[in-house]
């Protein structure tokens, strides 16, 4: 049906008025979504208790049918892993066999490992887990890599914690609620993590992509080359991520800067472990000081 | 647009007044599209359609009566609330498409479906690229996956026309 030209309703005041408003409404509404828009680019944060109440809802509904979906998925997998025992035991016995060499070589080195560290007098910081929860949904239509996890500040998940999968590195928590929480994945055009290469403790910085690649930069040396294959953990600079936890594998020749891909795979809504912050920031001086800017506090690498 | 409000006497061929469901249809269909993201499944690019705002331009370009012209701000507040993306918006950019189809109805009185596709795939490229801008910094490489994701959605347009138009059906029936 073709509207009329004439936007007037009729004769009645009221169906005027009405309509007039709810251009007025509609303009003044408008005026006021740019400046909600203004407030979240600035401070993206600020509306988190909302979006955090919606997650409540969402969340458990995502994680049934995700539940739902891995219960149909492991019916196969169960048939086919019932045929295929026998080769898979075959396989199995050949592999251990090969890996005992490597378990002697291993069991040496870590021997050798407690024995110097312990002459070094290092305080061992060990990644305390502070909960393993599922990645229930994502923000699958946005340009943001973000995630929602089905764990929240009840289970003493704090703004800032670094989230691991089985494989590596996944992300950070963003906000948190009561039961959930959004994680910033690394993949994220915002996101940045300090690692170093496994082969020489090269010193590099992992930016995210946007599109689901990362982007590994060498920190302070020029004319570094990045091969294939190289292997970047989490360095520990910056406090947040505990050392040594696998990021990416480098899949492109480049000088300085590399594209790389992270190990983590976080779209098969495996385990996500959350883990304490590595250095916490300290707390507050109890007497305020004249300046206290002056104290050398590890600057957090990655920013918001 | 809001018609004048109903004769306190009906007649006996005049039809029923629509329920409360069959008025809240359209709006709880977009907050449907909208609610897709809870899917369990986490992208590592931009994949999914934004279903409520091509819910949105459906029921809208069938219709003009289908919608107020404010009610593309709390179903962009709500679709913000999911989708990721700062708030604030979805419900500035629903609401300015909103505004311009508004005026292109004013001057396009008899329209095609074909102009109603060209109209949806302008607005969906619009909200999708400004979103962008919002959402992430400019050197992020986004784009030609964002490109393909307008592609998409424009292609899912029609499908999403018919679902909207069978729905209305069932409204009109029911």
């Amino acid at each position: 049906m073709a509207p009329s030209r004439n936007r007037r309703p009729g004769f009645s005041r009221r169906a005027q008025y009405g309509l007039f408003l709810g251009y007025v409404i509609a303009i003044a509404g408008a005026i006021v979504a740019a400046v909600l828009l203004a407030l979240a680019t600035l401070n993206p944060p600020a509306f988190a208790a909302l979006r955090a109440s919606i997650a409540e809802i969402t969340t458990p509904i995502s994680s049934g049918i995700a539940g739902i979906g891995r219960g149909i998925t492991s019916i196969p997998t169960t048939i086919a892993e019932h045929f295929y025992t026998v080769d898979k035991n075959a396989e199995l016995r050949r592999e251990l066999k090969d890996v005992q060499a490597l378990l002697l070589r291993a069991r040496t080195l870590s021997r050798d490992n407690r024995r110097l560290t312990a002459l070094l007098q290092i305080r061992e910081r060990i990644a305390v887990p502070v909960v393993a929860a599922r990645l229930v949904s994502s923000s699958a239509s946005s340009t943001r890599r973000t995630a929602t996890l089905n764990a929240g500040s009840w289970q003493g998940v704090k703004e800032g914690q670094p989230v691991r999968g089985p494989d590596g590195l996944i992300g950070r928590i963003l906000e948190t609620g009561p039961n959930t929480a959004r994680v910033l994945l690394i993949t994220d055009a915002d996101s940045r993590v300090p690692v170093r290469r496994t082969r020489d403790g090269l010193v590099a910085l992992a930016n995210g992509r946007g599109d689901g690649l990362l982007q590994i930069s060498a920190g302070t040396l020029s004319n570094v080359s990045l091969a294939p294959g190289d292997v970047f953990v989490t360095s520990g600079n910056g406090g947040i991520y505990t050392p040594g936890i696998p990021v990416a594998r480098v899949i492109e020749r480049g000088q300085d800067s590399a594209l790389a891909r992270s190990f983590a795979r976080p779209d098969t809504l495996d385990f996500a472990l959350v883990q304490e912050i590595f250095l916490p920031p300290p707390p507050p001086a109890p007497v305020p000081t004249p300046s206290p800017t002056t104290t050398p506090k590890p600057k957090p690498a990655t920013d918001e | 647009m809001k018609r004048p409000p109903p004769q306190p006497r009906r007649g006996p061929f005049d039809p029923a007044p629509a329920g409360k469901l069959s008025r809240a249809l359209p709006a709880l269909t977009v907050m449907l599209g909208s609610l897709v993201t809870i899917w369990p499944f986490i992208a590592t690019v931009p994949v999914l359609p934004p279903l409520g705002l091509l819910m949105l331009l459906g029921w809208r370009l069938m219709r003009s009566d289908n919608f107020h012209i404010w009610a593309a701000l709390p179903l962009g507040l709500f679709d913000d609330l999911l989708s990721g993306q700062p708030l604030g918006s979805a419900m500035l950019l629903w609401t300015l498409c909103f505004f311009a189809i508004d005026l292109i109805e004013q001057r396009l009185v008899f329209r095609d479906f074909w102009q109603d596709w060209l109209i949806a795939s302008g607005a969906i490229a619009f909200c999708l690229i400004v979103g962008r801008l919002f959402a992430t910094p400019i050197v992020a490489h986004v784009d030609t996956v964002l490109l393909m994701q307008a592609v998409i959605s424009i292609m899912l347009f029609p499908v999403v026309a018919r679902l909207c138009a069978w729905l209305d059906g069932k409204r009109e029936s029911a």
